[in-house]
């Protein structure tokens, strides 16, 4: 791609052989007038910035395709259809650009970029979508013949199992090597045998998003050696100071660091528990106080949460000491658990200063045997949930509400509107992060007794 | 008594009664200070025989010991060790060049436990110098895809011991685990060289060796682990087992004609009587969804809490009742449908520590090590013939000195596979059941991918 200041652009003759969905293999030879590069990115990183929000917020897969549509729509559309495409391509390869330069930043965008591809690959109909398997030059052979019979009865098991009514088996199966899509060997969704699973055609969109990530992620790592031996330096005044403006505003807010809002000490926990913890810390909070102990997941939740609530080290040793020591001993404590907290706050190992985790990331934990961490929203029972809501404060109104939006699987909803009852108040931004629930909840009491501790 | 001086002192040694109670604490490759310096040096010299050097390096070198001009002479090297010194000092990122440094470091550490983690790109202590750039140089490569089975997970559901303790009623549901898994691993995805391990208290662990198994990402071993899940509980749902009232996926279901249901069924009951208290079935009664069945059941159940049946003949009865009153209103709802299967499961099916499978730079103690607490060594586990494992006849530390001292043995580990000596079996099954098939494979693999790249060169010299 070269980025040129002229008015016209040179029509590209890649344009006729592109589909509709690109793959973003390689760059096209095209020339890209410097204002696209800035306006186009723009365009695109709030369609990811969408895609974030509504993974976030727990939509389910037909809900994200609707929204991919939308948002699409939205921001990427033009009137000409190959303006239309390489304005698709152009951004896609500036982002690259934008967010190939240090690991979070990669990671973020690998799986935005991948769920957004996947979402428009699902929106296609399904010779678009073997076309572009094919484009992808993957070597997968359709089951025919004798090996499909043999299979049959198991592949008509496999469909039945997830619910889908007819158990006619479908007309073409794909023999692909487990490896190559994880995601449906995880949730037992394809048959497997002697290390190959049998891809349905409707699972195509497995094998073709795990293709588009695993060559994302290399290439970003391809596109960050060329940025910082060559390109940053070469375009420092022209496209570097524009690509380094990108990236800072696209990430919320982490909670490392804590805010006026956020500072408490340990005598005021057992009180700020009650009125300002969400359900899952306050869970996690009650058990602790309960058992003297936390496991693993358990221990990682609350405890940078509490960080992110202005726990300062040496107050968050004390405090799990406390509990600890009163089922382990203290020098137990000091051998198995002192180490972890002081790791979590980024002094011992590779000193990284790990962030209170977000609810998207809560929300897909697994708690066990023995843990209590999760979203209660998600992991507990009906009855659990509403004597857990009941404790909090809700009415049997607030609480139907709450169930409902549980049952259809909303848990951020359901965690907002457990706050607006609570408080009083709408949340219009939704909650996403514990440490938000906290902050917002502080800021609430705080307005109303200024002068009183809360 | 034998002519060996030493070991006259070391008989009379152990009958006074100071040692005997002391053996216990003595880690195979740690000591705590003897005040006689003889028999302390004896000591290292015995335990620093009974671990397999030789073979554990002919295993993790994969074919590359040099012999063949595809070998990567380093490869052994690159891989990480951790050692738990006595006083739980941990050292992390050890490497050796070749076994007899692998020897030379055990001997003067004795660590009491040997972990194994995962080859890296570089050799671990000099990752130090790779850490400077901005991209990560130092990352690993290769791990064995591997499992932990621990039967403190299950013990919601085994009444005869918890926690720590294992007997022989319990074990079974760890032999059951292994064939479910082992039978999976083979099947459905087509590995050959896998390694199970007792892990010297109370549960197993399961090493794949294959090339495609150590060379999986992490998102990919999670995938495997995810497949072998189906246990998603904590003390916040009832129902911990959940099959939506849909048929079985092949696996589960050939898991449960095979080898579940017979268990539950026979050997279960038998030991367990999951229903013979209103405790014990109460559990059993959340599980199923219908409130007017469990009422139905539970007044079944209160009225014949006196009878004169043993508890086993108790819970058998009632596991029929339980089988027939679900057959009869199945098509009630949905989830009905699979009750009884997931009760089945709740109680039998494998529960592997995912955390331990999904990551490639997770640790894992090394086979034939000795277990600090029990004693007991690490044996493999032949997963033809678990059902005759006993982790309560797994030799101990304590055995194998007396067998030394008892003179009739070798003492170096290395040279002896012989069926009469304690440890021999086990390491004349880890040579002829898994090491020798899998070198075998290995070396094919590094000669064709040899020739494939010889090949290539070949081409790229056309004129």
């Amino acid at each position: 791609m070269e980025v040129i200041r002229s008015q016209k652009r040179t029509v590209s003759n890649d344009v006729v052989s592109t589909p509709t969905l690109p793959l973003y293999l390689t760059a096209p030879p095209m020339e890209v007038r410097l204002e696209e590069f800035e306006l186009f990115a723009i365009d695109r990183l709030r369609v990811l910035k969408g895609v974030s929000d509504g993974l976030a917020r727990g939509r389910n897969p037909n809900e994200m395709d609707d929204l991919v549509e939308t948002l699409w729509k939205e921001h990427m559309r033009l009137s000409d259809v190959s303006e239309m495409i390489n304005k698709d391509i152009i951004s896609h390869f500036v982002l690259r650009l934008v967010y190939c330069r240090s690991d979070e930043l990669k990671k973020w965008f690998l799986s935005m970029e991948t769920a957004l591809f996947r979402h428009r690959f699902r929106l296609k109909k399904i010779e678009e979508q073997r076309a572009i398997v094919g484009e992808f030059g993957l070597p997968y052979k359709a089951v025919i013949g004798a090996e499909l019979e043999s299979l049959k009865e198991r592949l008509g098991l496999v469909a039945r199992s997830l619910g889908q009514i007819s158990s006619d088996v479908e007309n073409i199966y794909y023999k692909v090597p487990f490896e190559e899509v994880p995601d449906l060997v995880a949730g037992r969704r394809v048959l497997l045998q002697k290390g190959y699973a049998f891809v349905a055609g409707s699972q195509l969109v497995s094998l073709v998003v795990t293709q588009f990530r695993s060559h994302l992620s290399k290439a970003l790592i391809l596109t960050n050696r060329k940025w910082t031996t060559t390109i940053r330096e070469r375009e420092k005044d022209r496209l570097t100071p524009i690509v380094e403006a990108l990236s800072t505003s696209y990430l919320g807010p982490d909670y490392s660091q804590s805010s006026e809002y956020a500072d408490i000490s340990l005598k005021d926990i057992d009180q700020v528990s009650k009125s300002s913890f969400p359900l899952c810390m306050r869970h996690l909070f009650e058990k602790l106080r309960e058992d003297h102990h936390l496991k693993h997941g358990g221990r990682m939740q609350l405890g940078l949460f509490l960080k992110g609530v202005g726990l300062k080290l040496d107050d968050a040793l004390a405090f799990w000491r406390e509990e600890f020591t009163k089922k382990v001993g203290s020098e137990r404590f000091d051998k198995e658990y002192a180490y972890a907290i002081r790791h979590n706050y980024g002094k011992e190992g590779k000193r990284t200063d790990y962030t209170p985790y977000a609810c998207s990331k809560i929300i897909t934990s697994a708690p066990g045997a023995g843990d209590h961490h999760g979203c209660p929203y998600r992991h507990f029972s009906e009855d659990n949930l509403k004597a857990a809501l009941g404790r909090m404060g809700l009415s049997s109104r607030g609480m139907e509400d709450v169930m409902d939006k549980v049952r259809n699987k909303h848990y951020q909803l359901a965690c907002t509107l457990t706050f607006e009852a609570v408080y009083g108040t709408s949340c219009d931004t939704g909650i996403n992060h514990p440490n938000q629930y906290f902050e917002e909840s502080q800021k609430i009491l705080k307005s109303k007794t200024p002068t009183a501790p809360v | 008594m034998t002519q060996n001086p030493k070991s006259k002192t070391i008989s009379m040694f152990i009958t006074s009664g100071f040692t005997t109670a002391s053996f216990e604490i003595y880690h195979i490759f740690g000591f705590c200070c003897l005040h006689i310096s003889n028999l302390f040096a004896y000591y290292k010299h015995i335990a620093g025989n009974l671990f397999p050097y030789t073979d554990i390096h002919k295993w993790l070198s994969y074919g590359h010991d040099g012999k063949h001009p595809g070998c990567d002479e380093y490869y052994f090297g690159r891989r990480e060790f951790s050692f738990t010194l006595e006083n739980d000092v941990y050292l992390r990122y050890k490497s050796f060049k070749n076994a007899s440094v692998m020897e030379d470091a055990i001997k003067s550490n004795f660590p009491y436990k040997i972990d194994i983690g995962a080859v890296y790109s570089v050799d671990p202590d000099k990752r130090h110098a790779y850490a400077h750039s901005g991209t990560n140089l130092f990352t690993p490569v290769e791990r064995e895809l591997v499992f932990d089975i621990d039967i403190t997970d299950y013990d919601d559901v085994r009444y005869c011991c918890s926690g720590a303790d294992v007997c022989s009623k319990c074990w079974p549901l760890m032999t059951v685990a292994i064939k479910v898994i082992d039978t999976s691993l083979r099947e459905d995805f087509g590995f050959k060289h896998i390694l199970w391990v007792f892990s010297g208290r109370r549960g197993v662990h399961c090493w794949v060796c294959d090339a495609k198994a150590r060379r999986l990402t992490n998102e990919q071993r999670s995938a495997v682990a995810e497949y072998f899940r189906v246990y998603k509980g904590n003390e916040n749902n009832a129902k911990k087992v959940d099959l939506m009232g849909h048929s079985l996926h092949p696996f589960l279901a050939r898991s449960y004609v095979d080898f579940l249901k017979n268990f539950f069924e026979g050997e279960l009951q038998a030991t367990q009587s999951i229903f013979s208290s209103k405790e014990k079935y109460e559990k059993i009664l959340g599980m199923i969804t219908d409130e007017d069945i469990q009422s139905d059941l539970r007044g079944k159940w209160e009225n014949s809490a006196r009878s004169s049946l043993s508890e086993e003949a108790t819970s058998r009865l009632r596991w029929e009742q339980l089988k027939k009153t679900l057959q009869s209103k199945k098509n009630k709802a949905l989830s009905l449908r699979t009750c009884v299967e997931e009760i089945v499961f709740t109680f039998t099916y494998p529960r592997i520590d995912l955390e331990v499978s999904k990551q490639m730079n997770h640790l894992l103690k090394a086979p034939f090590c000795v277990h600090p607490k029990t004693g007991r060594v690490c044996v493999p586990i032949d997963p033809n013939n678990c059902d005759e494992f006993d982790p309560l006849a797994v030799p101990t530390l304590s055995q194998l000195i007396e067998e030394i001292n008892s003179g009739g043995l070798r003492m170096d580990v290395d040279d002896d596979d012989s069926d009469r000596s304690l440890l021999g079996k086990s390491i004349k099954f880890f040579r002829s059941s898994f090491l020798e098939p899998l070198l075998k494979s290995c070396k094919e693999e590094i000669e064709s991918s040899y020739k494939t790249k010889i090949a290539k060169t070949k081409d790229s010299f056309s004129w």
